[in-house]
């Protein structure tokens, strides 16, 4: 399981579409660990992993490469523009169970959903407050990343 | 249905437009009492929010779902209650007053929680990002569309 979410993150590092079996020739999303988790406490616990695993984590409608909601979009852009592009993205879209049980998670009622270390942030709202008044480039320095726009702002001086 | 299709697959514009707030605008629609809905979320936060000023938009027309629907909102609540509290924790009382919506027929919640000092500072609604046709096929909306029609 491990594995697959590692191989999940560097499929999305390369811009694929995550939930990619290792292996799978034709390249073709595949809720893979949603067959493995048949129960709801197991999308719990793993849930509880995912969030974990990586620094920066979105559950959102469709892929950063191929958004398929103009909200999980807008996250997807601000991370960008804040120069994150390392980072793991679930698409619900492709998994009722993991968008139920995101939501339950959560305990939030909508998608888009970020996680910075583990913690909850809130959805693209908050995200976009965040990005407006400075505050994500300061989370994201406590993440031990540099946003770009304070790199730009820097070279700009 | 032909213009909701075409709104979704225009080019998405940068979201360099997202950067800051804009002006305020009027939803083409203007409040209507029958839509059961948009008053039940009206009548929800201003109970549990007592809220200086409050909005609810209607932004259903921007996604892909039919005419007429109750799906997709955009609040916008002033209230003292948001005093010291962090972003999130406003979202969760606006999310807690409007649990049963958001669990039965309304499928997306935009919300703008403000102090009345923060109103006072910057009275502007933010805008949706565009609609990228997530909704269209989706059948988790089919059946919220189906409860808010029942």
């Amino acid at each position: 399981m491990n594995n697959l979410i590692r191989s999940t993150a560097r499929c999305l590092r390369s811009g694929a579409a995550v939930y990619n079996v290792p292996g799978r020739a034709d390249g073709r999303v595949w809720s893979a660990p949603a067959r493995f988790l048949c129960a709801a406490a197991d999308i719990q616990k793993d849930l509880g992993e995912m969030v974990k695993k990586d620094k920066v984590v979105v559950f959102m409608k469709g892929t950063p490469a191929q958004p398929m909601c103009g909200f999980s979009n807008a996250v997807v852009q601000i991370l960008r523009m804040h120069g994150v592009d390392d980072y793991a993205a679930y698409n619900v879209l492709e998994d009722q169970d993991l968008r139920q049980g995101v939501k339950d998670f959560s305990n939030w009622p909508t998608i888009p959903q970020v996680y910075f270390n583990g913690e909850f942030v809130g959805g693209c709202d908050i995200l976009l407050q965040m990005h407006q008044n400075g505050d994500l480039v300061d989370e994201l320095k406590k993440l031990g990343i540099s946003s770009a726009l304070l790199d730009a702002e820097k070279e700009s001086k | 249905m032909l213009p909701s299709v075409l709104r979704c697959t225009r080019p998405i514009p940068t979201c360099l437009a997202l950067a800051r707030p804009l002006a305020h605008f009027r939803t083409h629609m203007d409040p209507d009492p029958s839509r059961p809905v948009e008053k039940a979320i009206r009548t929800k936060l201003t109970s549990s929010l007592k809220p200086d000023h409050l909005e609810v938009h209607n932004e259903s027309h921007m996604h892909a779902v039919p005419p007429g629907s109750e799906s997709h909102f955009r609040v916008l609540v002033v209230s003292s209650r948001f005093d010291g509290l962090p972003l999130i924790q406003r979202h969760r009382l606006v999310n807690e007053a409007l649990k049963e919506e958001l669990s039965s027929c309304v499928h997306a919640l935009a919300i703008q929680a403000k102090t009345p000092e923060q109103w006072g500072r910057n009275p502007s609604l933010a805008k949706s990002p565009p609609c990228m046709g997530g909704s269209r096929g989706d059948h988790t909306v089919e059946e919220k569309l189906r409860t808010g029609r029942e």
